[in-house]
């Protein structure tokens, strides 16, 4: 069997069937929304952040896609609890499928990164290191 | 039993002339060529992207590289006469075999879309204008939708769409509506890509010759798997693609009316295409000739050909009829299945290929499911978003079926869609 039966362990559909963090914060420091228009896949991400203005306190997400985006957001929207805007941006494709816990096949890794691609970006509109109308999320080609 | 006894040909015949076919897969796909972890029988049902290539076409490549390989057109060498005579009777045979009168009237392309272009820039930028349209459907293929689409912008032409209906078809009553005194191209896609839809392109020939405009028929999913006669279907244009008719890629037909492409300048210019060249002027060769700028793609025209050939020895009645049932039986067991939504007209109108979507599981998720049951399928918008996006859809799967493919083959997909159902209910 090949990586596609291995993706879809226990972990990824209970996160897909059962999103985490599955909403809109009243009160965001930043919001974003990416998008992969060939799959279609779309992902809002709102972070609040602690007084400090550096650790992510509240994390909630939105979105329509593929049981490995939907999943890989979900799973992020737990993991970056705690963290700070740093870390968040040091997070790499690694880390995410590390995450994922399952092999994630070539062309299905786009579907993976989106979550985390959306959070990066708004924290980076957020500091005012990316201009939110000239660059638009995606991480397909 | 009973439908394979329905074969109008020996498909086991057939699928011997593919080694492809007989392929495992399951391994890692970024190590092309390599078999390691290879452990599930392929099941090939995306025919409508791009069809397996068959020994007699792959040996009529090879044969043109080992024994006669030479630019063609500008060689006195004997190598270059050769190659020469090969590539331009591949044009006879490309003629033969759509109803064109004569090699003049069919053009070379890198595949329809290139075709299109060359239409879209060579006629359409000198021809169209303010208070001019072109009437597309919604169910165009990018390559004729975005090519009008940019066109429109540059000569400031309206573009207009006839509707699909609700069980897929073409709305004739818009399409008379849409197509009137202003219109000077209707570009209709034969059989729809994704829902299979098989259009009336005489009757759309019929209602804008009537107001003396021109039709461009996109039939790269049509040539390849029916009998296609350009006189019958009145077309004045009309493309396909060699990939999908178990010929080579980077290969593709445009017919013209030949006074048509008299009457159009060049697309591309460059070497191959002229006649007299000085500091100051050019004239240009002889048609096809014109329209085939710089050295053409020899192999792959002869490898056309050679396909062609592959399928008439089969009959393109037979092939139809044999598609037909495939796209019949699946329609069938998809619907028996549940859960299943197909896109389209009825099993027994359709063009063989059947796109459709699962509840509860996204395209994505089923194709990476059933390529783990060896099943490749097409997952995405098939080049037809908008059409997608009417139908309130991302994203579908589609199976489409060729010569080879048999009735265990559609067995394995509706099997693994059941699993994939399963595992995401």
């Amino acid at each position: 069997m090949g990586t596609g039966s291995d993706m879809y362990r226990q972990q990824i559909l209970d996160h897909y069937k059962n999103p985490r963090n599955y909403g809109e914060l009243e009160d965001p420091d930043f919001t974003h929304v990416g998008e992969n228009p060939s799959c279609g896949d779309t992902i809002k991400v709102d972070i609040a952040l602690a007084d400090d203005g550096e650790t992510i306190e509240t994390v909630a997400f939105t979105g329509d896609g593929c049981a490995i985006s939907m999943a890989s957001a979900s799973m992020l929207s737990e993991r970056l609890r705690g963290m700070t805007v740093d870390e968040l941006d040091a997070l790499d494709t690694d880390d995410v499928t590390e995450m994922l816990g399952v092999d994630i096949s070539p062309m299905r890794i786009k579907c993976a990164v989106l979550g985390r691609q959306v959070a990066q970006d708004g924290a980076k509109i957020h500091r005012g290191e990316l201009d939110p109308d000239a660059d638009r999320t995606r991480t397909e080609d | 039993m009973g439908v394979q006894e329905q074969y109008p040909f020996d498909v086991e015949a057939i699928r011997d002339d593919f080694p492809i076919l007989e392929r495992l897969v399951g391994g890692d796909p970024t190590s092309p060529g390599e078999d390691e972890g290879d452990d599930v029988d392929l099941v090939y049902l995306d025919n409508a992207a791009t069809s397996h290539t068959p020994d007699p076409v792959v040996d009529a490549i090879s044969d043109y590289y080992r024994s006669y390989n030479s630019n063609v057109h500008r060689g006195i060498h004997q190598l270059s006469q050769e190659a020469s005579v090969a590539y331009e009777e591949a044009h006879d045979v490309v003629a033969d075999f759509i109803g064109a009168n004569g090699r003049e009237e069919v053009i070379f392309t890198k595949n329809t879309t290139e075709a299109m272009n060359l239409v879209a820039y060579a006629w359409g930028l000198a021809e169209l204008g303010p208070g001019d349209n072109v009437v597309l459907t919604q169910m165009e293929h990018h390559a004729s939708l975005v090519t009008w689409q940019q066109i429109g912008k540059k000569t400031g032409a309206e573009v207009r769409f006839i509707e699909v209906t609700d069980d897929g078809r073409l709305d004739m009553a818009d399409a008379e509506a849409k197509i009137d005194g202003d219109t000077e191209m209707v570009s209709a896609v034969h059989v729809s890509n994704t829902l299979g839809t098989v259009n009336p392109i005489r009757e759309l020939a019929e209602l804008v010759h009537d107001h003396d405009g021109l039709i461009f028929a996109d039939a790269a999913q049509s040539v390849p798997n029916r009998p296609v006669d350009v006189a019958d279907l009145d077309a004045d244009f009309l493309a396909f693609s060699g990939h999908k008719m178990c010929g080579p890629t980077g290969i593709g037909a445009l017919y013209g009316r030949r006074e048509l492409l008299e009457s159009m300048g060049p697309y591309l210019y460059g070497g191959e295409m002229i006649r007299k060249v000085t500091f100051e002027e050019s004239t240009w060769e002889d048609l096809p000739w014109k329209f085939e700028a710089g050295t053409p793609s020899i192999a792959q025209g002869i490898g056309l050909a050679a396909a062609i050939e592959y399928l008439e020895d089969v009959g393109m009645e037979r092939i139809e009829e044999h598609e037909s049932l495939l796209a019949e039986y699946a329609y069938d067991r998809l619907t028996d299945l549940g859960g299943v939504e197909i896109y389209g007209p009825p099993g027994d109108e359709r063009g063989g290929l059947v796109a459709f979507n699962v509840d509860g599981v996204h395209a994505h998720d089923l194709s990476s499911v059933l390529n783990d049951y060896g099943v490749a399928i097409r997952a995405g918008d098939h080049c037809t978003q908008p059409l997608h996006d009417e139908l309130g859809v991302a994203a579908s799967v589609r199976a489409s079926f060729y010569l080879y493919n048999t009735v265990e083959e559609v067995d394995a997909l509706v099997d693994a869609v059941r699993e994939a159902r399963d595992l995401f209910a």
